[in-house]
């Protein structure tokens, strides 16, 4: 499991934060131009609508900051006229995260046999094949994904593609 | 947009149908404004036109769209009320953006509308198209553009909504010339039921109770206010002097909130931070207890954060919560209303019969006392040229008999004398640039207090530098017989930063100096206002005097020392404690105060 606890330096800590938002024109904008205006850092950030219904968008980011930082960033969050709820999965309610990653590696011979045998060990599976490639979908918490991408690396890596992370409650309550 | 998308309305709602330029007119109708200042443009022409065919909504037609948002603050400053703008798209909404700017720093209501180019050329490089929504997002507390004219009416409604509640602030409306001219249903505003915004005004009642005991545990407590005081409306200030009243805690106040406490009261310790008095900063930095109300530890305020008050407990009232802990760690947050915050913080200290430590507060009111004796807004005046503290004094001294005097200013030396000498005892008199610090603010400003308070004495205390960046505004003032005085301490210099450069960069003068000045007098004159000089100690006073019986615009040139720096000071990187009273004091700045702003 990925640790988001972890101290990146100093004080700094890494939090993933949702937030839900009425998707609305230009909602993504405030949500990112509030980081940029303010200088915090933006890890990964995925959006989608998750209620046509109601019309509501969910921003899932990785965000690193000292925890004076981070108190800010959900403080402003919240503070957007769009935000219906901001939740902090790192420190404040427990959350899953995971991540969805498109690995392509291109070789022949034993490296492509090892690569297969490395993607069947982490539960990737092919979603590609040719004679000379492979396009592997993996899907975990960050970390594993990290882990993956390193061992593919003298393997044959060509390019990786990552969604960012999504997150959600444990147990039976939403966010 | 969905048309129902954030809002919930009775059903029962009639709508009526009529153009969207129509729709624009009828919400300000019905939103209670009477005052809208604007351009027209091509963009804007369909508003204009139904503006056409209305009496009961003055519009007042400014030189430069900065003007129209500047005046507009002026106007919701001195009134409660928000402010109007009415400008076209591109280069109409781009010259908007110092004021929204501006507004959103000093928190005050403002509902811009802009004109857009027809949906059909949005996105194309039509001609005086810009991104609106775009560009003022960071400058605005919320903006929207208006695509379906069936939403029309909402947003309107919505803007004002979200310009005048919470911590207000400036929306922004922007709206397609081809949206003006549709047909569509018109609402009118119901009770909002906004879907996700419900700022917190209420406080928590444990929040107040732990607030009272510790006003009540307290040996050397200070008051600190600022803006949101005043942004809560008069109840605020009133609350606030009770509170003084039971407690006989000293108060000091930002430049933002001077006003919301009588400045000829004995608790009263003058304005804090870079140029406060001595007794102001160093009760904040000696303070056991300070209760922030309503500000929001700016950098002006705080200097030298890591030595800020050091041995103090705090607690800070703000209506937003994302001001509290922002800056400075406080020990208890409360996020609500000012008035309602004061109110309950009363409630309980009567009912909790609280009293003060009283041989604690007898002796913080003796070390004030002491450091009062410093008297550190005293300089040399002179008998040969008029000190710039001279002129403020006499200005002061000579209209303060009257009850409707309010002042707007520029940005610099003439502010902050403006806000050390010149005193207020109600609030909403002063208009000044505080966060965004906009030269240029206080002319338009002056143009939409006047226009509020058409009786009123209405002053803008000027630098000649800053003046010239709206100055076109006189040409309004004429227009609307707007009777505002511009009051020019007119030193030749943009003072203040010749004042850093002397302190900071070895006297090097760097572009400081106006080596050619409009003749001040001449060019009021060919405003159609009417100008005035002085130049010696002598014939200030005949001369305010005559400015205060001219029943129209005066530009009034006021020749002051050009070498006088606006003291006491607390240099960049330095802490409430190190204050500079005088150029005897030197201005020793560390490095790392030298890369401060």
């Amino acid at each position: 499991m990925h640790d988001t606890k972890v101290k990146l330096a100093g004080d700094v800590e890494r939090h993933t934060l949702t937030v839900l938002v009425d998707n609305e024109a230009g909602v993504l904008a405030r949500v990112v131009g509030l980081f940029s205006g303010r200088g915090y850092n933006i890890e990964s950030l995925t959006v989608a609508e998750v209620d046509a219904m109601a019309r509501t968008s969910r921003i899932t980011i990785v965000t690193s900051g000292t925890p004076a930082v981070i108190e800010q960033i959900e403080t402003h969050l919240r503070r957007l006229v769009p935000t219906h709820k901001v939740t902090n999965w790192t420190s404040a309610k427990a959350g899953i995260e995971r991540e969805m990653a498109l690995v392509k590696v291109a070789g022949t011979g034993e490296k492509r046999v090892e690569a297969l045998r490395m993607a069947d060990a982490f539960r990737a599976r092919p979603v590609d094949t040719t004679h000379a490639s492979f396009v592997f979908e993996i899907t975990g918490a960050p970390s594993k994904i990290d882990s993956f991408v390193e061992l593919m690396r003298p393997l044959g890596l060509v390019e990786i593609s990552r969604t960012g992370v999504a997150a959600i409650s444990r147990g039976p309550e939403a966010m | 947009m969905d048309k129902d998308d954030t809002l919930t309305r009775s059903e029962a709602q009639a709508a009526e149908t009529m153009t969207g330029a129509q729709m624009v007119i009828r919400a300000l109708k019905d939103q209670g404004v009477t005052h809208i200042f604007g351009y027209p443009g091509g963009a804007v022409l369909p508003i204009y036109d139904a503006l056409f065919k209305v009496n009961d909504i003055t519009h007042v037609l400014v030189r430069h769209e900065q003007g129209a948002v500047h005046a507009a603050e002026g106007y919701a400053r001195s009134t409660g009320k928000p402010g109007v703008v009415l400008v076209t798209s591109g280069p109409g909404a781009t010259n908007a953006v110092t004021g929204l700017t501006d507004a959103l720093m000093d928190s005050i209501p403002l509902v811009v509308l802009t004109g857009q180019v027809p949906t059909h050329l949005i996105g194309t490089d039509a001609f005086q198209e810009c991104d609106t929504v775009g560009i003022t997002r960071p400058c605005t507390k919320h903006n929207w553009l208006v695509k379906d004219v069936n939403d029309l009416s909402r947003v309107l409604h919505e803007a004002f909504e979200i310009a005048t509640t919470g911590r207000p602030g400036p929306v922004v409306v922007d709206i397609p010339k081809d949206v003006q001219f549709q047909n569509g249903a018109y609402h009118e505003p119901q009770a909002i039921h906004h879907r996700t915004y419900k700022p917190k005004t209420d406080p928590d009642l444990s929040a107040i109770v732990k607030a009272v005991e510790m006003m009540a545990a307290a040996k050397k407590p200070v008051f600190y206010t600022g803006g949101g005081l005043i942004n809560s409306g008069p109840e605020a200030s009133k609350l606030l002097r009770e509170l003084v009243d039971l407690t006989g805690f000293p108060i000091t106040s930002t430049l933002m909130g001077l006003g919301a406490f009588p400045a000829a009261r004995p608790e009263w310790l003058g304005m804090v931070g870079m140029h406060g008095t001595w007794e102001a900063n160093h009760a904040m930095h000696d303070c056991d207890l300070m209760i922030c109300l309503g500000a929001r530890f700016d950098d002006r305020v705080t200097g030298k954060v890591s030595s800020f008050s050091p041995g103090s407990k705090k607690i800070h009232l703000d209506i937003d919560a994302s001001q509290i802990n922002k800056i400075v760690r406080v020990d208890l947050g409360i996020v609500a209303d000012a008035a309602k915050a004061l109110r309950e913080m009363i409630r309980f200290w009567k009912t909790q019969k609280h009293q003060v430590q009283a041989a604690g507060l007898k002796a913080w009111w003796k070390q004030i006392d002491q450091w009062r004796t410093k008297k550190s807004l005293d300089y040399r005046n002179s008998d040969s040229i008029i000190k710039p503290q001279y002129a403020i004094d006499r200005l002061y001294q000579l209209t303060k008999h009257r009850d409707d005097v309010f002042i707007t200013t520029e940005v610099g030396q003439h502010q902050m004398w403006a806000a050390q000498r010149f005193h207020f005892q109600e609030p909403n008199r002063w208009m000044t640039s505080g966060g965004l610090g906009t030269m240029g603010y206080g002319l338009p400003a002056a143009v939409g207090v006047q226009m509020a308070h058409p009786d009123a004495l209405v002053i803008d205390i000027a630098g000649e530098a800053s003046v010239q960046m709206t100055m076109q505004e006189m040409s309004t003032a004429v227009q609307y017989n707007l009777p505002i005085k511009i009051f020019i301490l007119n030193n030749e210099y943009m003072g203040m930063v010749r004042q850093w450069q002397e302190i900071l960069h070895g006297g090097r003068y760097s572009h400081s100096y106006s080596e050619a000045l409009p003749d001040f007098v001449k060019m009021a004159e060919a405003f159609g206002c009417v100008g005035l000089r002085a130049e010696k100690p002598s014939e200030l006073d005949g001369k305010i005097q005559e400015m205060l019986a001219v029943n129209r615009p005066v530009l009034f040139d006021c020749r002051v020392d050009p070498a006088e720096n606006c003291y006491p000071m607390i240099p960049s990187g330095a802490a409430h404690n190190e204050m500079l009273l005088s150029p005897d004091d030197g201005g020793k700045i560390s490095d790392a105060g030298k890369m401060l702003v």
